[in-house]
């Protein structure tokens, strides 16, 4: 243990058993291994990359394509689904749902579904169904799970009000909903850093007339602006061109706690000794930049991104609510929520929520993981 | 101190100027415009409006003007005469419209500041003190969970609940018998009766951020030196906890409460739409979607000037509560 | 010693930390009624825990696992306050009542949301009923008896309203307030200037011989304890391993550590220019505590078999001496002692400036001010006066030695000369004979790459000095990189030559910084500094923000890598203990300018200037019956200026003629000095004779 040397005299390195382990590792190793140890955050981390995996491939994952449709199971509610069946020789794993029988009760003039467990409608895994082109390459008809027999009536998260399958919607509004924060976040960071980083390398009256700029932004009122921005994107406007014109309206206001960061940290670098020393060692102004001040706070601003994220995707669901953010055929969670505008409706489909649960488990996941992110980016403080 | 309000006060002026322009470019730059909407409407209904009707009309409503001019009549009307304009689709002045909306407004969001005070205060403080107890945890949990759940989405939830297992039919601030009423005490009542709800919905986001920024401050503050030595003086536990930590942690807890109120602002308006309550954030999506102009621009507006002024009190509030404000930049 | 002397006992206390690891273990400490004890040890030797031990105010997740505290009350029955609940009423009353305690850094130490008066009285209420009036009477009558300016109205200032020595003094003031037995004082001057320092020290024992109380003072400074105690205690990782009276320790020291701490001091009696013996090695985490005696892998006395495995124990030497060292246990024989001053280790040092020699460095009447910005538009309203008409010589081969106390510019002044500010008048000539002479504030292109490797500069913090984000390798080669004309293969051999040269091991240059304690990481930084084959090293405070013998170990490298690369050093630095034993030539800044400059010998054994005889005066452990010149009041405001002498509102000696002008920098070119009255003064200097016998 002990590291005294007696014929050097002089030195000692005294470097210890657990900062040997350490001193090989530089910056990133120390984040991923800070990271580790905050459960959350990895648990966070799981569930986003598994939906940015539905987001994907969400042909493959879905029973049923976004546009098919059964008029006769409009507000069709979740069918159970029954692991097996008793064939009288003892019960036999079979895993399947039953048919819907439907009445329509003429008094109130709505439909009532009861299970027929005569029409049993058998589960599969890699069942064939609609052919679709996985990642819009590979041409294929395989479905994850699904009925076997295609074109079953198979709803295992109920219907919508004109009988499409809630589950396959929601599988499919994931690629918008979790892009849009992306896309809106990049956007933001563009801004950022940009104006962020013109304020901390100019400072002066640039940066003060900046900053009283993104104080003034701050303070007005995101959502109606945001509500007014939106409204004023013409009807005739294609759904395409709508969701890039969202994802901008987004960062018009979301880039300014970004260029805060950004700002913040050029501010306390430049003055930080090392930087200094890179200075007196003759970096150029781009060097010092990119090999000592960037790799610096890169974990911070790639933490405060992951917190921006959630933000991005509830103002989405908000506007498509709203029905003034994203249009149908293009599909998000908050278009689909636009199903549920109102008690009534909710009280007697209350399935319709589902993409709002999708919404929470996100926007949670996409929290946890920042915390982690932003614990674990400094790692020299613990 | 006075030089410090002077200055700040001062500086909310370009802040309402810009708000008051933004406001207005953001309705009248989009192309179209009350006329055409109306036109799109009365022709899909199959009645064509003449062109030369439709000119007739913008000039009596000065649509015509450039755009700048258009603003400055506006503006120029709010300021001197608190006249805001008129409505083209209530066939009023905005201004009897937008008072008693934006008085609403005001009620519901200093109600739901003071409910998510009340309850976030105290908790944020149990759950810095007892770190990592059961408590805490719970609190952390739920507090994660209210910033992940949309306003609507909590709204429709708590209006789902109510309807279905209470029969209640919740929505609006008024019932129907009060909705067009004088104020009475009975309306008063009424009124108090239907706000707790949106007042809880409009509230549990900020509740939950509220709990996470005061047991992150506090946790910064419970082991600051000073603490050590107002400890090291004899002090007791909970007067030590109150007057030091808590009373630090309080100063950026203050200066984040401008967010807060601005989310509330801003959040009102979508869950206002929702629960149909009879404040700013329905008649301004309906003026926006009819592209009733002043009367959309003087909502954003009035919202902004409403955060702005939170801006400047809890400028003010921090000023009054920490020394190093008001003596280093008074 | 009469157990009923003592106000505290201490037996075997142990302290331990987030579960497992004891920081304190095994201690027995009396802390004597009515007298100062010091305790004294390098920084992780678990002293201030010890202290807030005794007031049950240590932070989670630490506490005491072991051992008692007696406190002896005014009524003769004895308090446990190990045994005590920390929440309990008689703890509260044993705080701020019966012991009291000051800090290192009363700006964190007292709320800046609260007046220093508030926070003054509270201590007063909280432990007797008196009414808002008489508490405020009395809080103002303490600040008076602490020697604070104007008492009424500092009585409602704030913490960022106060100096340095005025924060402390309030909270010296809210200390005492109670009038209790005990004040526990943590290291109460160590972030002030030694002349502020000096007048806190002459305050605290003044006010312990007035009210009789016992004062347990922390310091890692042993003048600090020469000056002030009546007893030392030594401790080394968590346990006492000598004490006694402070002239038997301090004349006559026992154990292997005290020893070592006493002769890695830098001191200003005899030959000050006398290489320093550094301890080996640093204090290792209490979580690493060798076995055995927990000092043997440092000590040149240990034994393997014996210091490595046997635990030691405390022998008494007589005269309430008590060491902690097998060398005096039972064991004794099988140790052989070295006396305590070996012969001086020749660390070789040219005879430097040769007579006649061309500088190496000339700066002329050098300028930099800081503007004051204000408002939106950023206007200018006035400048801070950094570095004022300043104009110096360094030759080649010497170390010029630039002290003053903080804010005296030389810091700025230092940064100005290696290109971190740019000079806003003035010139700096740089002329190596090899080169044609450069001025550096012009040079361009290749000329400036040139300077720019032979002027380095070493900052203070190795901490935030070295990217974080980078191997060691490429810190130290990126000068040779970015200033090209190196192949990889040659910048890797120079990184390894330079890491064995600064004592490290060459293969830790595949390492972060984060793996090496400070002192390693001063030795990368100076690696760094010296990759580039420099001829000027510019040390700013290079070895202040070290331990003392890790201080010492670094100072004695830099000398040796002196003699070795032919470097010329401009060593800036507070300490004139440092400043004395590095430096050829010494250069006294106050306020912006040279007030005097000379031989080391001049400066120290023949001061001028009457800002270097208070210097001199200030540093403790010179004795209090030497002549005592203490400074009143504060450095000038550097955004003030000044038409006069910078130092005539504090000298003792000043003139209404002082006031007038500004006295130039006169003298021989040997020792020069900025004061009217300097051929009229009998200054006195307190270099000379030693103070600290030593055996």
């Amino acid at each position: 243990m002990s590291t005294f040397d007696q014929t050097t005299g002089q030195v000692a390195p005294i470097a210890t058993a657990h900062q040997r382990g350490r001193g090989y590792d530089g910056h990133w190793a120390l984040v991923w291994q800070k990271f580790l140890r905050h459960r959350l955050g990895v648990a966070g981390a799981i569930v986003v990359v598994l939906a940015y995996i539905v987001a994907l491939i969400p042909e493959f994952l879905a029973p049923v394509t976004l546009e098919a449709y059964n008029p006769a199971y409009s507000y069709a509610p979740p069918q159970a689904i029954h692991w097996g069946r008793d064939t009288g020789e003892g019960w036999r794993f079979a895993p399947h749902v039953n048919a819907y029988k439907s009445e329509i009760d003429y008094n109130s003039g709505r439909r009532t579904f009861v299970e027929d467990p005569s029409q049993p409608i058998d589960i599969g895994l890699f069942v064939a169904g609609e052919p679709y082109r996985l990642l819009g390459l590979i041409p294929t008809d395989r479905h994850l799970f699904g009925p076997v027999t295609a074109g079953q009536p198979f709803f295992i998260a109920g219907a919508d009000r004109l009988g499409r399958d809630i589950l396959s919607r929601t599988i499919y509004g994931t690629r918008i909903s979790m892009t849009i924060g992306l896309v809106g976040v990049t956007l933001s960071l563009v801004f950022g850093i940009l104006i962020g980083g013109i304020s901390g390398l100019f400072g002066g009256v640039v940066d003060n007339l900046i900053q009283r700029f993104i104080e003034f932004i701050q303070s007005v009122p995101s959502i109606p602006l945001w509500i007014g921005l939106a409204a004023a994107i013409p009807q005739s406007v294609p759904p395409l061109q709508v969701y890039f014109l969202i994802t901008i309206i987004l960062s018009v206001l979301g880039w300014t706690s970004l260029a805060r960061v950004v700002r913040g940290r050029f501010l306390a670098m430049r003055n930080e000794d090392f930087v200094k020393a890179a200075r007196l060692d003759g970096c150029g102004p781009v060097r010092i930049i990119f090999r000592h001040m960037l790799p610096s706070f890169l974990s911070h601003i790639i933490a405060t991104v992951s917190l921006a994220i959630p933000g991005m995707i509830l103002a989405e669901t908000a506007l498509s609510y709203l029905g003034i953010g994203l249009r149908t055929p293009i599909v998000s969670w908050g278009v689909l929520l636009q199903e549920a505008q109102n008690v009534r409706t909710i009280a007697s489909a209350p399935w319709l929520l589902l993409p709002g649960g999708a919404v929470v488990i996100a926007v949670l996941a996409l929290n946890f993981l920042g915390d982690g992110l932003r614990d674990a980016a400094d790692p020299y403080s613990d | 101190m006075g030089s410090f309000m002077l200055r700040r006060i001062i500086y909310v002026i370009p802040a309402l100027i810009a708000v008051s322009l933004i406001s207005f470019l953001v309705i009248a730059i989009p192309p179209g415009d009350f006329i055409t909407r109306t036109a799109e409407l009365r022709a899909a209904q199959g009645d064509i409006m003449p062109l030369a009707e439709q000119e007739a009309m913008r000039r009596a409503y000065g649509l015509d003007l450039p755009i700048m001019v258009q603003y400055w009549n506006w503006i120029s009307g709010v300021v001197t005469r608190g006249d805001f304009g008129y409505s083209f689709s209530f066939n009023l002045p905005v201004k009897d419209v937008i008072w008693p909306r934006l008085g609403l407004t005001i009620l519901l969001s200093v109600a739901s500041l003071l409910f998510i005070w009340v309850i976030a205060i105290p908790i944020g403080i149990y759950s810095a003190v007892r770190r990592y107890s059961a408590g805490d945890y719970l609190a952390t949990f739920l507090g994660f969970l209210g910033l992940a759940i949309p306003n609507f989405l909590l709204a429709l939830a708590v209006m789902y609940i109510a309807f279905a297992w209470f029969g209640m039919n919740v929505g609006g601030l008024f019932s129907p018998e009060y909705l067009e009423a004088p104020w009475s005490w009975g309306r008063v009542l009424d009124l108090l009766n239907h706000l707790w709800l949106p007042m809880i919905v409009l509230g549990t986001a900020g509740t939950a951020s509220v709990i996470r920024v005061i047991r992150a401050n506090l946790m910064d503050e419970l082991h600051k030196p000073y603490v050590t030595a107002a400890r090291a003086k004899g002090k007791g536990e909970f007067a030590l906890l109150m007057k030091y930590p808590v009373r630090h942690a309080l100063n950026p807890f203050v200066s984040g409460q401008n967010d807060i109120f601005v989310d509330i602002v801003s959040g009102g308006t979508i869950v206002a739409i929702v629960m149909g309550l009879q404040t700013t954030g329905p008649l301004l999506l309906d003026a926006l979607r009819t592209q009733d102009m002043y009367m959309a621009a003087s909502f954003i507006l009035m919202l902004s000037v409403l955060v702005v002024i939170g801006t400047l009190l809890s400028d003010v509030l921090l000023a009054w509560l920490d020394p190093r404000i008001r003596y280093q930049q008074g | 010693m009469q157990t009923t002397d003592n106000l505290v006992e201490i037996r075997d206390l142990a302290i331990t930390f987030a579960g497992s690891v004891d920081v304190v273990n095994g201690l027995d400490l009396d802390i004597p009624a009515g007298k100062t004890l010091c305790l004294v040890g390098e920084s992780g030797c678990g002293k201030s825990v010890t202290a807030k031990a005794i007031l049950q105010v240590i932070d989670h997740p630490g506490r005491v696992s072991g051992g008692s505290i007696n406190l002896r009350q005014t009524d003769g029955s004895l308090l446990d306050i190990a045994a005590t609940r920390s929440t309990s009423p008689v703890m509260r009353h044993v705080r701020g009542a019966d012991i009291a305690m000051i800090h290192q850094e009363p700006m964190s130490f007292l709320s800046p949301l609260y007046t220093i008066g508030n926070q003054i009285s509270e201590a007063l209420t909280l432990h007797r009923k008196v009414s808002k009036k008489e508490a405020r009477a009395e809080g103002i009558r303490m600040l008076e008896q602490v020697g604070m300016p104007d008492p009424e109205r500092r009585y409602d200032s704030y913490t960022f309203q106060l100096s340095g020595g005025q924060r402390q003094r309030a909270m010296i003031a809210m200390a005492l307030i109670n009038q209790p037995r005990l004040l526990i004082a943590d290291e109460p001057t160590t972030a002030l200037d030694v002349t502020t320092q000096a007048n806190i020290l002459d305050l605290l024992a003044q006010l312990q011989r007035d009210s009789g109380m016992a004062v347990l003072f922390i310091t890692h400074d042993l003048g600090v304890v020469a000056e002030i105690a009546d007893e030392v205690a030594v401790m080394y990782l968590g346990r006492i391993v000598e004490r006694g009276p402070v002239r038997e320790v301090l004349e006559n020291p026992k154990h292997p550590y005290t020893r070592g701490l006493l002769a890695s001091m830098p001191r200003l009696d005899g030959d000050f220019k006398a290489p320093l013996k550094a301890i080996p090695g640093m204090v290792p985490p209490p979580a690493l505590r060798p076995a055995g005696c927990p000092f043997h892998p440092r000590c040149e006395w240990a034994v393997a078999g014996l210091c490595n495995v046997m635990p030691v124990r405390d022998s008494d030497l007589g005269n309430d001496h008590m060491v902690a060292c097998h060398a005096y246990g039972p064991q004794a024989a099988q140790i052989t002692r070295t006396p305590l001053r070996p012969p001086a280790e020749a660390v070789a040092v040219a005879a430097r400036k040769p007579a006649g020699t061309e500088p190496l460095l000339s700066v002329r009447d050098l300028h930099k001010h800081f503007p004051i910005r204000s408002g939106f538009f950023q206007r200018q309203v006035g400048a801070v006066r950094a570095v004022n008409d300043i104009s110096l010589d360094i030759y080649p081969g010497e170390t010029l030695g630039l002290v003053g106390e903080s804010g005296c510019g030389k810091s700025t002044l230092g940064q100005t000369i290696v290109g971190l500010h740019r000079a806003d008048g003035g010139s700096i000539r740089f002329a190596d004979g090899a080169n044609p002479p450069a001025d550096l504030l012009t040079a361009r292109g290749a000329e400036a790459r040139r300077l720019r490797t032979d002027i380095r500069m070493i900052f203070q913090d190795p901490t935030g000095s070295l990217n974080p984000r980078m191997r060691v390798r490429d810190i130290i080669g990126e000068v040779l990189q970015v200033n090209g004309g190196h192949s990889p293969a040659e910048i890797e051999g120079r990184v390894q030559s330079l890491l064995s040269r600064v004592g490290l091991s060459p293969d830790y240059a595949e390492r972060y910084p984060h793996a090496f304690s400070g002192g390693q990481r001063q030795r990368i930084a100076i690696a760094r500094a010296l990759a580039s084959d420099p001829k000027l090293v510019i040390a700013d405070e290079a070895v202040s923000a070290l331990d003392v013998s890790v201080q010492t170990q670094i100072i004695n490298m830099m000398k040796a890598l002196q003699a070795e690369m032919g470097l010329t050093y401009l060593f800036v630095s507070h300490d004139l203990g440092v400043i004395a034993n590095i430096s050829d030539r010494v250069a006294v800044m106050y306020a912006g300018r040279i007030v005097e400059i000379g031989s080391t010998e001049a400066i120290f054994r023949n001061p001028r200037h009457p800002y270097t005889e208070a210097l001199l005066a200030a540093i403790p452990g010179r004795g209090i019956s030497k002549h005592r010149v203490r400074l009143p009041g504060h450095v000038p405001d550097p955004g003030q200026q000044l038409t006069g002498c910078p130092f005539a509102d504090r000298c003792p000696y000043a003139l209404p003629a002082c006031r007038a002008v500004l006295p130039p920098l006169d003298g021989t070119p040997n020792h020069r000095f900025a004061c009217i009255r300097a051929d009229e003064l009998q200054l006195r200097t307190v270099a000379g004779p030693p103070d600290l016998v030593t055996a």
